[in-house]
């Protein structure tokens, strides 16, 4: 509503705001990667918000004797299964639209955490210096020498849904078990995520510092947080919009992936990751079961890496 | 150069010490769900104050972290609670397979990107370079055990050409090599388009540098000046890198090794985290953590090595 109104009414800003997402919108278009990449992301978002209305299968509802189905086959009550059924006796086209939710729902959450802690730490570290620079890039790199899925199994063992500090959020918190174990994901991949967005935005900002505006904001005697907040980081988002892209791309593989080593989202819910392995046990009749969500998958992430080479094309052009 | 070696090691070590002192904090601090866990779910409180008693986790917290890493540092992990083995046994053989494997793929895909690399930086914007890139974007979005999927529907079930497990059950010999295939293959596709686009991009930018454009002026043959000039310059930044690396690559090694069951570090610390088994888990990610520290140490020296500008500064 905010927008059209704003935009009859003609406010500068809002009409600022509707012109440059135009705007941006046709320099994305001369690339024609970054409209393929855009074109899959749009897809997959719009899948995931309409799924509820299209004429689905319930993913959950498990057909007796319709088990390990290949693509494009009937079951007895004269359902068509486009994509076949899964070792339960589930449609996998609705269970893989729905999952498309789950995972862009999660990992867009985690990618949102693990990227405003990240640049807070960053544009700290960068514009204070001494020692806030010394400790956060301390912890920084101490979380970074972990490689990232050691990280993550470490983190999630120890504190994970089926620890004591799981099972205490679960029963005496009384919290459901999918937020509990969605929550410690993104936890966990905010810290293996958080220190390299604020490497990146340490390194932008240092070099944004040394800038006229920011020595006239500090001449003005502007608060620190608001210099930081307002001054800097809004300066930054060019480099930090590709990077996030890249950044969630490679969010979704690792929800995916925990998912894969059973460490993910609790069953039943259709989660991709959790779908490959769960066919993985059934050796070849599994593999149909497998395939669509590994296509899934990589089709979205590839999506998300072509729209980031796209506006990093455009962003270089200008 | 001593001077930064010295600098390197101790910031390396401060971060093992800090590591230790997190893992054992998030392992061993709470030592009833560990006497639990040991003695299992139906053990009485008695049975588990007397194990504890008789372990001596009943010592201060800081003594006992003290004996943990000074045991460490000799090799000493203590026992797996999953296997009832040494841990350093289980350690050792587990590092030695998934050597080999992170061997051969390193070795496979540094000797493609370079190739691929050098291909396309020398020419940027001509259509092999743009194929080389779209084909370095698309391998780099598929995850590792989406690809595997994907080659075991291809070479196993379809063309029945490759097993699609690699267990090594008679041990690692000549006749079940390809056993090894798929894994290799699954990480070359993953890891070879990041390298890749670094050489290109090192590449292309020391071919628009003055020295190059002086050789090529002065009537040296294209070859020779790839060769001589170009290249070992080129290669800094990306020898750097692709150590660096290392670590991602470690990542995605135990992904693949869950993928396909084969028996090396990666699946030791799965089955451990999945099980719980403390003492496997805090050995495990203490390595994985050496290792990485370990190549970042090897590439920021090598980097000034190479560099002359840096060395003789």
């Amino acid at each position: 509503m905010t927008d059209t109104t704003a935009e009859e009414t003609g406010t500068p800003e809002a009409r600022s705001a509707g012109a440059k997402f135009l705007k941006a919108f046709a320099l994305l278009s001369e690339s024609r990667i970054g409209m393929i990449g855009l074109a899959i992301v749009v897809f997959w978002v719009s899948m995931a918000i309409i799924v509820d209305i299209l004429p689905l299968q319930d993913p959950l509802a498990q057909t007796r004797g319709a088990v390990n189905m290949a693509m494009m086959s009937e079951d007895k009550t004269g359902v068509m299964h486009w994509m076949g059924t899964d070792s339960k006796g589930r449609d996998i086209l609705s269970r893989l639209l729905h999952g498309s939710r789950i995972v862009l729902f999660w990992s867009t959450i985690a990618t949102v955490v693990a990227y405003s802690l990240g640049m807070l730490m960053g544009v700290t570290a960068g514009y204070r210096g001494g020692w806030w620079d010394e400790i956060i890039s301390y912890i920084g790199n101490v979380l970074l020498a972990f490689p990232q899925i050691v990280l993550l199994l470490v983190i999630l063992s120890a504190f994970g849904p089926t620890s004591t500090f799981g099972l205490w959020l679960k029963s005496t918190l009384g919290l459901d078990k999918t937020i509990v174990s969605g929550g410690l994901i993104v936890v966990a991949i905010t810290f293996s995520t958080a220190p390299q967005v604020a490497r990146i935005v340490r390194g932008i900002v240092l070099d944004l510092k040394t800038r006229d505006y920011i020595a006239a904001a500090e001449v003005r005697g502007e608060r620190p947080l608001r210099i930081m907040l307002v001054e800097l980081l809004p300066n930054a988002r060019g480099p930090l919009i590709v990077d996030a892209c890249l950044r969630l791309g490679y969010v979704i593989i690792t929800i995916a992936l925990l998912g894969f080593l059973s460490l993910g989202l609790p069953p039943p819910d259709p989660d991709w990751g959790k779908m490959i392995s769960e066919g993985r046990e059934w050796g070849y009749f599994g593999l149909n079961m497998m395939l669509w969500p590994a296509l899934a998958i990589s089709s979205l992430v590839l999506g998300l890496n072509l729209l980031a080479d796209g506006l990093r094309e455009i962003s270089l052009r200008d | 150069m001593l001077q930064l070696a010295g600098k390197r090691l101790i910031q390396m070590a401060m971060i093992m010490l800090t590591v230790s002192i997190l893992l054992f904090l998030s392992f061993e601090a709470d030592i009833g769900n560990l006497a639990t866990k040991i003695l299992g779910q139906y053990s009485t409180t008695d049975q588990r104050l007397l194990w504890l008693e008789k372990n001596g986790y009943n010592e201060p917290l800081v003594y006992r972290y003290l004996q943990w890493a000074w045991n460490a540092l000799r090799g000493d992990f203590g026992e797996s609670l999953q296997f009832a083995t040494p841990v350093s046994k289980l350690l050792k053989d587990h590092l030695l397979n998934t050597a080999i494997l992170g061997g051969l793929v390193f070795g496979i895909t540094v000797s493609i990107s370079l190739v691929l690399g050098v291909l396309s930086g020398i020419a940027e914007g001509s259509p092999r370079d743009r194929t080389i890139t779209i084909v370095a974007v698309v391998t780099t979005s598929i995850p590792e055990f989406a690809s595997a999927t994907i080659l075991v529907a291809i070479f196993v079930f379809w063309l029945e050409w490759l097993p699609g497990t690699s267990p090594f059950t008679d041990g690692l010999t000549w006749a079940d090599a390809n056993q090894l295939v798929l894994p290799v293959m699954v990480l070359v596709i993953y890891n070879f388009g990041y390298y890749t686009r670094m050489t290109r991009a090192s590449m292309a930018e020391v071919m628009t540098s003055q020295y190059v454009r002086t050789a090529i002026l002065k009537g040296l043959p294209y070859k020779r000046v790839i060769m001589r000039h170009a290249l070992r310059n080129a290669l800094i930044a990306p020898f750097t890198v692709m150590i660096l690396q290392l670590n991602y690559l470690l990542s995605g090694v135990i992904v693949t090794e869950v993928f396909f069951s084969y028996k090396g570090f990666g699946k030791l610390l799965y089955q451990a985290a999945t099980f719980n088994d403390s003492y496997v888990i805090e050995a495990c990610a203490m390595v994985a953590v050496f290792i990485a520290v370990f190549s970042q140490f090897v590439s920021d020296i090598g980097y000034t090595l190479l560099n002359p500008r840096i060395r003789l500064s």
